[in-house]
């Protein structure tokens, strides 16, 4: 029999309409998959096979009735960060031990809507904190890649490591994910998978553990373009719940794939050359070029002057927000309390206990440049180079450019525990170099993978584009998934 | 900008992060390493740069103001720590 695993989501989706398999069928295959590869590569920290059994189920029946929803079926994992009601939702760290929510996500409320499957939270790093997973709570993810002729442990990236590490290992049709500076599509680039983070207003952030609320989205991580443009079509939607939610109707991105490039301007900003690069991102970045040009597109040379900038600001703008949204973990209202001899005091035990080191670094920062007197120094002048990115961008798409290339990430993945990392916070955040101005610029950014390294490693492309054009990135990196093909790590699990 | 060991221990105080001695010393050097890698920002000319209050230009809904929810006492409470009767409870916080 063959293996339901590895079928996409698109072609469960045909099989599930024609009733050659069952959504209780494909469910328990990812079941068995889960149960067998979860302790080696750690991408879950609960599974919820009962859950999953029932929602199976009720597909099938919906399938027999003639009433499928877009997701019929479909088993997906769920980032931790995202509320589901009476199920473990601890952003990953200890300061929301046994939090299980009332209330569900509106993302992942669209995603039961549309009849998908739940299998089980997927790790991370804690509160989404990381480019590596390894500040999670629940221990790192091990990258279900490993380098040619090596056993080293590899980490997945992150923040959405589980997420990305799940997908790649067949242990989920797709997953969903968070990207507030790069933690879809750095982990996607790790792992050959396709991550997109949408443009900020087109996922509804209710439900969601907030980080920086100017920054976060919510995105899927899926094993090819289309099953990423199913998975946003049923994550995004308007919702009143959310003040920063857009008002826009949610376009079929399916649709989009396989449309021409012709006429289409792709932009290449010179500032992504940066310092140490590897060759091999170089030599990637200009196939990519390459093939976009086969497929019809002008490519133009732009500047995004303000790039370099783009990091630093991020590093004041995230940790103020990020200091301002975990205040409210407390020891009072729910999750983790360490008694005190007086309530000030039962506050810093809770907080001194229940955050890691990474989380407790970005509140600090956080705290630091809000302070009285650093204000303006630190925190006002990155709000006004945030802007300064921004029109960046805006006057390179007013000149007619319709997206941009630029590699996903500075490297392929690297090893757990890296030393060099490890000792200096600021090589960590140089992950995201690529990632973090799309964030900045509140823009859509598509991660696809384009190669692999002498490692034979994963190495992926980046293209970001107009604000709520993410078909215009689905039709584009469509275009690098043919050109390029797809990639699946050797099993080892 | 750097901070030393008093102004790291004053902003755990106002962070309400209890930090030892040790804690606070490894975070001084951390923190000045953030500090100075987000230095190179005051070498941006910024004059007359408004700075950016909402990333995609968009009004503020407004809704009726009407009650949209509630009645859901036990649901808020249901994950505290420490709770009795539909109240959170604390350490003693007036004498």
């Amino acid at each position: 029999m063959t293996d339901l695993t590895r079928l996409t989501i698109a072609e469960a989706r045909t099989k599930l309409a024609a009733k050659d398999i069952t959504a209780v069928e494909l469910t328990e295959a990812y079941i068995g998959a889960i149960e067998a590869a979860n302790g080696a590569l750690n991408a879950y920290v609960t599974v919820t096979p009962d859950k999953a059994r029932e929602m199976a189920r009720a597909s099938d029946a919906r399938i027999a009735a003639g009433k499928a929803g877009a997701l019929e079926g479909i088993p997906l994992g769920i980032k931790d960060l995202f509320g589901t009601e009476g199920i473990h939702t601890q952003a990953c760290s200890h300061i929301l031990d046994g939090f299980k929510p009332r209330y569900e996500s509106t993302v992942t409320q669209n995603l039961w809507n549309d009849g998908a499957v739940m299998l089980g939270k997927l790790n991370m790093d804690e509160f989404a904190m990381g480019s590596s997973n390894e500040s999670s709570y629940y221990g790192p993810v091990i990258n279900p890649w490993k380098a040619k002729g090596s056993n080293l442990d590899l980490v997945p990236g992150g923040s959405s490591g589980g997420s990305a590490a799940a997908v790649a290992a067949f242990l989920c049709a797709g997953a969903t994910a968070t990207d507030t500076g790069g933690s879809i599509r750095q982990p996607a680039a790790f792992t050959g998978t396709v991550g997109i983070k949408p443009t900020y207003g087109r996922c509804s952030r209710w439900g969601i553990v907030a980080f920086a609320s100017s920054l976060d989205q919510a995105g899927p991580i899926a094993r090819d373009v289309r099953d990423a443009a199913i998975l946003l079509k049923s994550m995004a939607s308007v919702d009143p719940k959310d003040t920063t939610s857009v008002d826009l109707p949610v376009p079929d991105y399916e649709a989009s794939l396989g449309q021409s490039l012709k006429g289409m301007k792709i932009g290449i900003p010179k500032e992504y050359r940066v310092d140490g690069m590897p060759e091999e991102i170089e030599t990637l970045w200009q196939q990519g070029i390459a093939w976009l040009k086969d497929a019809g597109a002008e490519i133009v040379d732009i500047s995004l002057p303000h790039t370099k900038y783009a990091l630093p600001a991020y590093y004041i703008v995230a940790p103020a927000e990020a200091s301002s949204n975990l205040a409210r973990y407390d020891g009072v209202r729910y999750g983790l309390r360490v008694d005190g001899k007086d309530i000030a005091d039962m506050y810093e035990k809770t907080r001194a206990a229940g955050f890691g080191q990474e989380v407790k670094r970005r509140i600090m920062i956080g705290t630091y440049v809000l302070s009285a007197g650093y204000y303006d120094a630190y925190y006002l002048q990155a709000q006004k180079v945030r802007t300064l990115i921004k029109r960046d961008f805006e006057l390179a798409f007013h000149a007619g450019v319709d997206a941009i290339l630029t590699p996903a990430t500075p490297s392929s993945a690297f090893g757990i525990a890296d030393e060099d990392l490890a000792s200096d916070p600021v090589k960590m955040y140089l992950n995201d170099i690529f990632t973090v101005t799309v964030n900045m610029a509140g823009l859509p950014g598509i991660a696809v993978p384009a190669g692999l390294d002498h490692k034979g490693l994963p190495l992926g492309l980046q293209l970001i584009g107009k604000p709520f054009e993410e078909e215009t990135l689905f039709k584009t990196a469509h275009v690098i998934e043919q050109a390029a093909g797809k990639f699946s790590p050797a099993k080892w699990w | 900008m750097s901070v030393d060991l008093a102004t790291v221990k004053r902003v755990a105080r106002l962070a309400r992060i209890a930090v030892s001695e040790e804690d606070a010393e490894r975070m001084t050097g951390e923190l000045n390493g953030i500090l100075g890698f987000v230095e190179q920002l005051s070498e941006v000319n910024v004059d007359g740069v408004e700075p950016m209050t909402s990333v995609m230009p968009m009004e503020m809904k407004m809704r009726a103001d009407v009650v949209t929810d509630g009645n859901k006492a036990e649901d808020i409470v249901a994950n505290a720590p420490n709770e009795d009767r539909n109240f959170f409870l604390v350490p003693k916080v007036v004498e």
